[in-house]
């Protein structure tokens, strides 16, 4: 018997012991049983055509859900001629988020580079300058408000939640009191009433004629809300690090402003990126509560397509086409947190 | 608490006040603000949902771009917003939107406490079932103990729950949210029976893997007409709404068509005078243009015209005009005299 190559590594891992030797069996005649259909029926047997024609007939998947409406669901009411404004957009997006990912990058042209980036996305999005026609916010939709409102809603939440943790660990009385409720009332109520508040309720006590956008609107909502979770897993972070840590920082005669930046802050937000990464993603994906004030993200714009009879009956591609989408943002999420981690490991 | 007890009245107050400035002559504040802002459905075929270019389509959107047509002169300023079931009456009350065109069903306790009124119907439904060849059942009496499938939050979970204990029947309801899973749970068998607006059936039928295995049972159960609604009290603005979908139906009897409009601005006949505002007096009297009525057939159609091209029988959906036939034809569709 030998003890390297293919056959020493599948028996040092799969057939090791007969109880690992049933286990792999079944495994393997489980994905026996299951991958060979679902490949047939996603991709042997599929239709892509956007006529859908081939779709009542064959037995596969019916991809045509998708390419049909593709533009639909990826734009929403963006004027058909103009929706290579927002797929710019998002490409200049999601390009700055690849560039900034690298720590090695974070000097100040980044800086000025998502300033112009943001100005160009708002530019091309909204349009009314430099010969753009203007496109009302009320036709954003699909994509580009998805990612809108989570990148936008996560990037300020965060620091929100780390002041108010801050805040929640002073000594003033009123400012710990006043970030107290804060956090407590936010976290006792669900995202669905404080959009519905935001959408329904505010506007009522606005003084006549004051309209203030509602994609605006549901940002800071969703924003308030992440805030408040953030802030209880920094806070979370703050009392694990060292008593000692804080005592040597007073006796170098640092003030609060030096303390926290330069000793506190960078070990407790490291100690938490598992947690917030959490809280990001969960609150990445809360974003399609935005359906309920008639905000057609992308699930809903997914949604209303299948409404079609034309295509009712092929819900299961359309949602596996919307949920690869959210994966690939969230794997993302999750992945680059854990190279953050590795990168910020100092072995404490 | 008493700081309560005086902030509570304080806040119940200002909402009364700011709903109440909001009531103040809808036509005012339509033309102030330029566009009408029309609740529809978002998801209903035929009804109301956005095409796969993002275009608002259906019968309650073109009632919508009536009213704008007739206000405006132009269909198209109109903005949508999508209503749920259950939020489309309280976006109407709090002047969320002006007139809400969303296949809701006229009844009596809607007309009076939900503090709204309905105008004239622009269809009339009914509830059937749908159910496959296979179960061998010829009519809705024989469905006893039958699991049905239906759409929560509507007039139709009380339909079919009414029609089954009259007629002394049993059934398990399966409830679920939207259209297209209701569709997808009959398919697979978790249901014996769909039940939905007969206008439904057909459109749910036709997606089905095999179309030919499930009838739709001959029983109507139900007497669904669906209206557009106003708020309560501003009598110009229900008039408007009111005359508007009036017009289509009197403009298909009187013949007018969006395409031989500019010719019957001829006519010799002081109806169709009167109707395309050449006799003047229609418009004055609703605080309109006097082109009113034209404006609404040349550019958004008769009720035939609107009618074939979201659901009639060359659509997806496949609906026979029945009683959504004029009244010379057998129909309800009956307008009184212009003038």
């Amino acid at each position: 018997m030998t003890n390297i190559g293919i056959i020493g590594w599948m028996k040092a891992n799969l057939f090791n012991g007969w109880f690992n030797s049933a286990l792999t069996l079944l495994v393997a005649y489980l994905l026996w049983l299951s991958v060979p259909p679902l490949v047939d029926w996603a991709l042997v047997n599929s239709s892509w055509l956007p006529s859908g024609e081939q779709c009542t007939a064959g037995e596969g998947a019916c991809w045509s859900v998708v390419t049909a409406n593709i533009r639909f669901i990826l734009f929403g009411f963006y004027p058909h001629d103009l929706q290579w404004r927002p797929l710019l957009a998002v490409v200049i997006l999601i390009a700055l988020l690849f560039y900034s990912q690298n720590r090695n990058h974070w000097r100040k042209s980044l800086f000025y580079a998502w300033m112009v980036g943001l100005f160009t996305m708002g530019l091309l999005l909204k349009g009314g300058l430099f010969g753009f026609a203007s496109v009302e916010s009320n036709l954003w939709g699909g994509l580009p408000l998805t990612l809108l409102l989570s990148v936008f809603g996560l990037t300020a939440a965060y620091p929100v939640g780390v002041i108010l943790a801050l805040g929640r660990q002073s000594e003033m009385p009123i400012i710990k009191s006043f970030c107290v409720v804060y956090i407590e009332l936010i976290r006792g109520v669900p995202l669905i009433s404080l959009l519905f508040m935001s959408s329904v309720v505010f506007p009522l006590f606005l003084p006549e004629g004051l309209v203030i956008n509602k994609i605006l609107r549901a940002q800071v909502a969703i924003i308030l809300f992440t805030a408040a979770y953030i802030a209880e897993v920094v806070r979370g972070g703050l009392q694990g690090v060292n008593k000692g840590q804080y005592e040597a920082a007073d006796s170098l005669g640092l003030n609060y402003l030096q303390t926290m930046r330069l000793i506190i802050l960078p070990q407790a937000l490291k100690i938490v990126i598992p947690p917030s990464v959490s809280i990001l993603i969960s609150a990445f994906k809360d974003t399609s509560l935005v359906v309920i004030i008639a905000l057609y993200d992308l699930l809903k714009t997914t949604q209303t397509t299948l409404s079609d009879p034309k295509w009712m009956g092929y819900s299961a591609e359309a949602y596996i086409f919307v949920a690869l989408i959210y994966f690939v943002c969230c794997f993302f999420m999750s992945n680059y947190s854990r190279r953050l981690e590795r990168e910020l490991d100092t072995g404490l | 608490m008493r700081e309560l007890k005086r902030v509570v009245p304080a806040v119940v107050a200002a909402f009364c006040l700011s709903a109440g400035v909001a009531m103040a002559g809808t036509l005012d504040d339509v033309k102030a603000k330029g566009f009408i802002q029309a609740g529809v459905n978002g998801e209903l075929f035929g009804f109301g949902k956005p095409d796969e270019k993002g275009v608002w389509r259906g019968l309650d959107v073109d009632t919508a771009r009536a009213v704008s047509a007739a206000v405006f002169g132009d269909a198209d300023k109109v903005k949508y917003t999508p209503l749920t079931a259950k939020t489309r009456f309280t976006a109407l009350q709090s002047g969320e939107v002006d007139v809400l065109t969303r296949n809701a069903t006229q009844t009596l306790s809607r007309d009076t406490d939900l503090g709204l009124d309905f105008v004239q119907v622009n269809y009339y439904d009914g509830q059937g079932f749908l159910v496959p060849k296979k179960l061998g059942v010829k009519s809705a009496k024989e469905l006893d103990g039958a699991t049905v499938c239906v759409l929560p939050g509507t007039t139709t979970e009380q339909n079919v729950a009414d029609y089954f204990r009259v007629n002394k029947m049993k059934m398990k309801p399966v409830v679920i949210e939207s259209n297209a899973e209701l569709a997808k749970a009959f398919f697979a068998g978790r249901c014996d029976s769909l039940t939905s607006d007969a206008s439904q059936l057909a459109g749910i039928r036709a997606v089905a893997p095999a179309p030919a295995d499930y009838i739709i049972l001959p029983e109507i159960i139900s007497k669904e007409p669906l209206a557009p609604a106003v708020r309560h009290g501003d009598n110009q603005w229900k008039d408007i709404v009111n005359y508007a979908v009036l017009a289509m139906i009197e403009a298909e009897e009187l013949g007018i068509t969006s395409k031989n409009i500019d010719e019957m601005m001829t006519s010799t006949d002081p109806r169709v005078q009167r109707f395309l505002g050449l006799t003047p007096g229609n418009g004055k009297a609703l605080g309109l243009d006097e082109k009113w009525a034209y404006n609404i057939v040349k550019q958004v159609g008769n009720y035939g015209e609107v009618f074939e091209r979201n659901v009639g029988v060359n659509t997806t959906l496949m609906i026979e005009r029945g009683l959504n036939a004029l009244w010379t034809n057998g129909g309800l569709m009956y307008s009184p005299p212009f003038k």
